[in-house]
């Protein structure tokens, strides 16, 4: 069964090759709900290591809950448990493509949920080499996509800022798994055309079904620092429901964080 | 005695990695802070602040309940009293939580006991939350945390479709740790001047059980993106607001109090606005000088990131007395009065640098009424992840002596301290 079954996905692979190659637009839509829309849901614990490249090491580690609520709109649950200082702090994100994010932080030893002002999708993540939209997603229609090289196993897109002053990057180059559509590396460049970062998913696994980075990275080719975010304890379709990523459970931690 | 050996054996479980007996988990730090005043303050020390501090917080996730107790075991050198006082936070241990978590049925949680409970939008100004403050830890640069005392109370939280609701009873009122002269001069209207440890205010605080209770009530809900609130309180003023002139004590007249507030997403920032009606219930037409009037309560506020990793936040505030002709009329002659309005507004600059690890901050109060202000400069910086050290300042100005913040004049101060976290 299974043999007629792989029979059968190579056969359709074969057609869809004779078909011709998919369209840049295509690619990097596929390529977005592959990294960011697994499942209807998913929850992973993150273990987070930054190292500035001076020999300081830093690390975090945070559970984070995800809803697809619609078609583009999803919830973020952030849960952190480590370092001592942030411990039990959780964050929550309304992701709203097309204008701003709602967000919330909930700070325990206050009791109080903390509304934050809209910010810089560019600014560092929990002070690490990753930036907000490394966690979220970047807006497809905020960047121009061209793919410029199609290589046996990936297709490479080139983008560009469609408002190149909001971002420190003057193009991002992304190479995309043909059989998973998983982004596996980019690379940007300064203003001045100089390559200073890279992200990498360093391994992919399956999961529930879902092909799914267990490990990324980024480097800040400039200072030599550099962030590893290990995943563990990844599922998907879990059945969370909205009401887990209201103020509610900013106050009460939901049992999925454990 | 007994309690210190317990404080000490949790805290060796604790350093041993994080699991505590019986299930809880065990962190906590240990601070050291000292602070001293910037000028000559004939009623008070030189130091305004120096301290180490413990803090245990255990915690005990279980199926379908969450215990959390969490409490500082103190040694504070401004004040020699080691006398625990749980009600005032005096003495060598401040118990800030202590506290059940459940839920009795899906669209209700229940939270009883010791906990610290906030509400309303403002930052670092309060309308609608009436639920105890600390001003001593935050004018003396404890860490902004210790601006909320400790409730002992019930909260209970129900979710039905349409809204949040949740209702707090506090069974004996708590009041606030407010500025009475030992820590800190303040204007002593009797006196007519500043005073000190000289004139510690005395007071008669309503603490029956049940009849001195306290209820508090909030009904919440979001639309798209919009936080909506209504409040309602019925208690004290939580800091003295009225005096019994016979016995020469401070006292806390009936309160209630009725409000509203708005917070969401504005262009690239975030606006918050927060109305409050003060029902001084012992005095409704102002005519009784020994009772604080009435008033209205009005916040506005703006935030928005100016630049990457730094953000400005604005806020005007405005209290209105009520029946303000009455006010005029009985106020006893000799005693400085207050202006019918009380404008203020505030400025908060916060600057993270460093990967976030430095944090440059800056929050300022002016009163262009009272001409007065109060300016709290910070800065904080994580060593590593275990590791703080900070330094700031309180710095209080203006130019009459009985002004909310130009009274405190003489208790300027600049303190610096670290943190290990754990």
């Amino acid at each position: 069964m299974f043999k007629r079954l792989a029979g059968f996905m190579v056969l359709f692979h074969a057609l869809t090759a004779w078909a011709g190659e998919p369209d840049v637009t295509e690619i990097i839509e596929k390529a977005n709900r592959a990294a960011y829309y697994a499942g209807k849901d998913g929850r992973a614990d993150v273990a987070m290591k930054i190292d500035d490249g001076k020999g300081n090491i830093r690390e975090r580690a945070f559970t984070i809950l995800r809803l697809n609520t619609g078609e583009v709109d999803q919830r973020f649950y952030v849960y952190f448990k480590a370092p001592a200082d942030v411990r039990k702090m959780a964050y929550l994100v309304w992701k709203n493509p097309g204008r701003e994010d709602d967000r919330w932080l909930w700070l325990p030893a206050l009791n109080l949920v903390k509304r934050i002002a809209p910010g810089d999708k560019r600014t560092s993540f929990v002070g690490s080499d990753f930036v907000y939209e490394d966690v979220s997603g970047r807006d497809l229609a905020a960047d121009h996509h061209e793919l410029v090289e199609t290589t046996d196993t990936q297709y490479v897109v080139e983008n560009t800022p469609k408002k190149p002053d909001e971002v420190e990057f003057s193009s991002y180059k992304v190479w995309i798994d043909k059989d998973t559509f998983l982004p596996r590396k980019a690379e940007y460049r300064d203003k001045s055309g100089k390559l200073y970062r890279r992200v990498e998913a360093l391994a992919v696994t399956d999961v529930d079904g879902y092909p799914t980075v267990t490990e990324s990275r980024v480097q800040d080719l400039v200072t030599g620092g550099s962030t590893l975010n290990a995943f563990s304890n990844i599922s998907y379709d879990l059945g969370l429901v909205d009401k887990i990523f209201t103020e509610r459970f900013l106050r009460r931690p939901p049992r999925e964080i454990r | 005695m007994r309690m210190k050996f317990l404080v000490l054996l949790v805290w060796t479980c604790a350093l041993m990695g994080g699991e505590a007996p019986f299930g809880f988990e065990a962190h906590g730090f240990f601070d050291v802070r000292a602070g001293f005043r910037l000028q000559n303050d004939a009623t008070q020390r030189d130091t305004s602040l120096a301290e180490s501090r413990l803090q245990l917080d255990l915690n005990r996730m279980g199926e379908w309940t969450t215990l959390q107790i969490r409490g500082d075991a103190v040694y504070d050198d401004v004040i020699d009293d080691r006398d625990i006082d749980l009600e005032t936070g005096r003495g060598w241990f401040d118990l800030r939580e202590a506290n059940l978590l459940f839920s009795p049925n899906r669209s209700m949680d229940v939270k009883v006991g010791r906990q610290i409970l906030t509400w309303g939008t403002g930052d670092l100004l309060f309308v609608n939350d009436l639920f105890p403050k600390d001003w001593q830890s935050f004018f003396s640069g404890r860490q902004t945390e210790y601006l909320k005392a400790p409730s002992d109370a019930l909260m209970m939280s129900f979710f039905p479709s349409f809204a949040n609701i949740d209702l707090v009873y506090t069974p004996r009122f708590d009041a606030d740790r407010f500025i009475r002269g030992e820590r800190f001069s303040y204007w002593n209207g009797n006196l007519g001047r500043r005073a000190g440890r000289d004139a510690v205010v005395a007071v008669d605080r309503p603490d029956r059980w049940v009849d001195d209770g306290e209820w508090a009530l909030r009904i919440s809900r979001t639309i798209k993106g919009y936080e909506l609130a209504f409040y309602g309180y019925d208690g004290f003023w939580k800091s003295p607001a009225g005096q019994d002139p016979v016995r020469g004590l401070a006292t806390f007249p009936e309160l209630r109090v009725w409000g509203a507030s708005l917070r969401g997403g504005f262009g690239k920032g975030l606006i918050h606005a927060e109305f409050g009606w003060y029902d001084s219930r012992r005095d409704r037409d102002g005519e009784d000088p020994t009772v604080g009037n009435g008033e209205i309560r009005v916040l506005l506020g703006y935030e928005r990131e100016l630049a990457r990793e730094f953000t400005l936040g604005v806020q005007y505030y405005l209290e209105r007395m009520l029946d303000y002709e009455n006010y005029r009329a009985s106020l006893p002659a000799g005693l400085v009065g207050r202006d019918r309005n009380r404008h203020v507004t505030t400025v908060r600059l916060t600057r993270t640098a460093m990967n976030q690890n430095l944090t440059l901050s800056l929050f300022g109060y002016a009163s262009p009424s009272d001409n007065d202000f109060y300016l709290r400069p910070s800065v904080s910086w994580k060593v590593t992840d275990a590791w703080q050290v900070f330094a700031g300042g309180n710095l209080f100005g203006g130019s009459r002596d009985h002004t909310f913040f130009g009274q405190f004049e003489k208790n300027s101060n600049a303190y610096g301290g670290f943190r290990y976290s754990f």
